[in-house]
C-alpha cells in the first residue's frame, strides 16, 4: 500500500484552481478509465455509509431512513444494557483471534515442512490437496460439517458408537462449537494460508540454507535460525492484515456451520456479522442491526490506524498505509 | 572428506526425524481436507435405507443412484440454476476483469497524479463501511434490485483486493513502454488494450479466476436479494434450499411423483451437492497455479 500513503504531500507548489483543473483535464483518459471502479464502490460501499444514521433513528419503514423519529443513543443503550454488544464483541474477537493463532501457526508450520520434503510429486498433490477446501462455497462447508456433526447419521457418532461410547447432540451444544468452528476454518484456509509462507520460503537465497548445512546446522537449527526469522516480515504484515480486521466476523462459515436459528448455539456462536444479518433478515430490526454496524466500524477503523501507528514506531518498512 | 559427504543434504539424525515427522504431518492434513469431500461423494451414492441405519459413509454399503434419479427427474429447477449461475458467472467476470484490468493499469501509472487519491478511496472501503442494513435498504428501495439477478451480479464484480493484485502485475511491465507508445502518438486507453492487456495475460487469467469462483460460490446476495419468488436462483441457494428446506424436498416429491417418506431426503442433499460442485472440482487442477500465483503477488503487500 504504499502508493496510497501520503496524497497531498506531493501537491507541493501552491496550485490554483485553473491549474487543478487543467492538470486533471490533461489526465482525462486515465480517469475516465477508472471512473467506472470509481462509480463501483461509490454506490458499493461509500452511499451505504450515510445510511448508518439508521442508528440513531427509531425506523419506520414508510417515512424511510431521514424521516423516521430520531432516538438518539438509546439503540445503544439497549444494547448495551442487555450484554449484547459485549457478548457480541467478545465472540468476534475471540473468534478472529484463535483464527489468527492457530491459523498461522499452522500454516507456518505446513510451509517450514512442505520446504524440508525432497519429493517433488508428493509436495506438489498435497499442496494441491491442502487447497481444494478453499474453492468451494460455504454452503458447501456447512453440509459438510452437518455430514459429520448430525446426529442420528453423522460419522463423528457413527465412530462413537462404534467405540462404544455415546452419541454427542451436537447441534444443541453449544460448548463445543469454539472447536468446531475453529477446526472447520483450519480445514478451509490453512492450503490457502499456506502458500504464502511458502512462497515467502522460496524466496530465500538457497544458498544460505545449504552454506548451513555443509557448515553442519541440522533441519531444526536451519529452520529455528534461518527460516523462522526470514519469516518474520511477512508474518507481521498478514498479523496486521487480520489485527486490522479483528472485528469483522468471518459470517460466511459461521453462519452456515450454525444455521440461521440454532438459537441454543447463539451464546458461543453468535459474532456481529450474524446478529447484524438477523435484526435485518428476520427481526426487521434495522436500527439494532445498524447500530451494531456503526459501532464495528468505528472502533474496527480506531484499531486498524493503531495498529498502523505501532507499527511505524517499531518497523517503519511494514506499514499498511 | 566423508564428513562432508555424511552432512550434505541433511542426513543427520535431527535432519531426517524432521523430514519423517514432515511427511507425517503433511500426509495426514491433506487427507484430513480430502476426505469430508468423499463422504459427501460417498453419501449421494447410497441408499438411503442404509444412511438411516448405518448414517453417512465414506464408502456406499449399499449403492444406489436413486438421489441422482431424483435430481435430474425435475431438471428444470437444477438446470435453471446452473444457466443462472453460469450466466452470471459469464457476465460478472468479464465486465469485472476489464474494470480491474483498467484501474489498476491507470492506479498503477507514475504520471497519473489522481493516482494515490483514487487508490486510498478505494482501500478506505475496506477499513470502514456501512454494514449490511443501508446496503440492503439502497439496493432494495432505491435502485429496486430486489430478486433481480442484477443484485448478485453488480456487488461481485470487483474487490479492492484485486485492483491491488492487479497493479502488482502491472507494476512488473516497464514504464518505458507506455511511454514510448505515448512518444508515437498512442493514447492512454489504446496503450492499455493494445499494448498492456496482451502482455498482462497471465494476471488476467489469475484475476479473472478469482471473480470467476467468487460468482460460482456465490451465496450471500442471492439469500439477501432474491427471493422464494423467483423460479431460477443461483446454485449455491438452490444448494442451501435443499439442504435447509424441508419443504422444498416435499415440492420436488410431488413434480417427480415419489412419496414423501420414500424421498431419499439425505442422500438428494449431498447429490444436488456434488452436482452443484462438481465443475469446480473437475477445473480446480487445470487452474490453480493461477489462483497461487494471484496469491503470492498480490498477498502480501500492494
Amino acid at each position: 500500500m504504499e502508493s496510497v500513503a501520503r496524497p497531498l504531500a506531493q501537491s507541493k507548489p501552491k496550485t490554483t484552481l485553473g491549474t487543478k483543473v487543467k492538470l486533471l483535464w490533461s489526465d482525462r483518459t486515465l480517469l475516465l478509465m477508472c471512473l467506472p471502479a470509481i462509480v463501483f464502490f461509490l454506490v458499493m460501499s461509500y452511499l451505504p455509509m450515510p445510511g448508518l444514521y439508521i442508528a440513531f433513528v427509531n425506523f419506520n419503514y414508510s417515512a424511510g431512513m431521514f424521516r423516521s423519529p430520531f432516538v438518539g443513543f438509546d439503540n445503544f443503550e439497549f444494547l448495551i444494557h442487555s450484554g449484547t454488544l459485549w457478548k457480541l464483541t467478545f465472540n468476534t474477537i475471540a473468534y478472529n483471534l484463535a483464527f489468527i493463532v492457530f491459523g498461522n501457526a499452522l500454516q507456518i508450520l505446513i510451509a517450514i515442512l512442505l520446504n524440508e520434503l525432497r519429493t517433488k510429486w508428493f509436495k506438489k498433490i498435497t499442496q494441491s490437496l491442502m487447497f481444494l477446501p478453499y474453492f468451494i462455497s460455504f454452503v458447501l462447508v456447512g453440509l459438510i460439517a452437518y455430514n459429520i456433526l448430525s446426529y442420528e447419521y453423522g460419522l463423528l457418532n457413527s465412530l462413537l458408537k462404534s467405540f462404544g461410547m455415546d452419541p454427542i447432540q451436537t447441534y444443541s451444544n453449544a460448548k463445543i462449537w469454539p472447536f468446531i468452528i475453529v477446526i472447520t476454518y483450519l480445514w478451509q484456509s490453512t492450503g490457502y494460508g499456506s502458500i504464502v509462507y511458502f512462497a515467502a520460503i522460496m524466496g530465500l537465497d538457497s544458498e544460505i540454507l545449504e552454506a548451513a548445512e555443509i557448515d553442519g546446522a541440522n533441519a531444526l537449527q536451519r529452520i529455528r535460525y534461518i527460516v523462522l526469522p526470514w519469516l518474520k516480515p511477512t508474518f507481521i504484515i498478514l498479523l496486521l492484515f487480520s489485527l486490522g480486521g479483528i472485528l469483522r466476523g468471518n459470517f460466511g462459515l459461521i453462519y452456515n456451520l450454525v444455521g440461521a436459528n440454532n438459537s441454543a448455539l447463539f451464546n458461543s456462536t453468535d459474532i456481529i456479522e450474524t446478529f447484524v444479518f438477523r435484526s435485518l433478515m428476520n427481526n426487521f430490526n434495522f436500527p439494532l442491526g445498524s447500530a451494531v454496524s456503526l459501532y464495528q466500524s468505528i472502533f474496527g477503523f480506531i484499531i486498524v490506524v493503531s495498529a498502523n501507528w505501532f507499527m511505524k514506531k517499531v518497523s517503519p518498512e511494514n506499514t499498511l498505509f | 572428506m566423508e564428513t562432508t559427504m555424511a552432512r550434505t543434504r541433511g542426513q543427520d539424525g535431527t535432519s531426517t526425524f524432521v523430514r519423517v515427522f514432515g511427511y507425517t504431518v503433511i500426509s495426514l492434513f491433506a487427507l484430513f481436507c480430502v476426505v469430508p469431500f468423499f463422504l459427501v461423494l460417498g453419501t449421494s451414492f447410497t441408499a438411503e435405507k442404509s444412511i438411516t441405519l448405518h448414517g453417512y459413509n465414506l464408502w456406499p454399503r449399499e449403492f444406489s443412484l436413486f438421489a441422482y434419479d431424483i435430481v435430474f427427474q425435475n431438471p428444470r429447477l437444477i438446470t435453471g440454476a446452473y444457466v443462472v449461475t453460469i450466466c452470471i458467472t459469464l457476465v460478472g467476470t468479464a465486465v469485472g476483469l476489464f474494470i480491474v484490468a483498467m484501474t489498476g493499469y491507470a492506479l498503477q501509472r507514475p504520471d497519473f497524479r489522481a493516482r494515490n487519491t483514487i487508490s486510498f478511496l478505494i482501500y478506505f472501503t475496506t477499513l470502514f463501511q456501512g454494514g449490511v442494513v443501508p446496503f440492503y435498504i439502497i439496493m432494495t428501495t432505491w435502485f429496486q434490485l430486489k430478486d433481480n439477478y442484477l443484485s448478485v451480479l453488480l456487488p461481485g464484480l470487483m474487490t479492492p483486493f484485486l485492483i491491488i493484485m492487479m497493479k502488482s502485475f502491472v507494476r512488473s511491465i516497464p514504464h518505458d513502454i507506455t511511454e514510448s507508445a505515448k512518444m508515437d502518438g498512442a493514447g492512454d486507453f489504446r496503450i492499455f488494450l493494445q499494448l498492456i492487456l496482451p502482455m498482462t495475460t497471465p494476471a488476467l487469467a489469475t484475476i479473472g479466476l478469482f471473480i470467476a469462483i467468487g460468482y460460482w460460490n456465490e451465496w450471500y446476495n442471492a439469500m439477501l436479494f432474491l427471493s422464494p419468488n423467483m423460479d431460477f436462483r443461483p446454485l449455491q441457494l438452490f444448494l442451501y434450499n435443499v439442504v435447509t428446506s424441508a419443504d422444498f424436498v416435499r415440492n420436488s416429491s410431488v413434480a417427480s411423483n415419489v412419496q414423501p417418506q420414500d424421498m431419499p431426503m439425505e442422500s438428494m442433499k449431498m447429490a444436488t451437492a456434488v452436482v452443484a460442485t462438481g465443475p469446480v472440482i473437475l477445473f480446480y487442477p487445470l487452474v490453480q497455479r493461477f489462483f497461487i500465483k494471484g496469491i503470492t503477488v498480490g498477498a502480501v503487500k500492494g
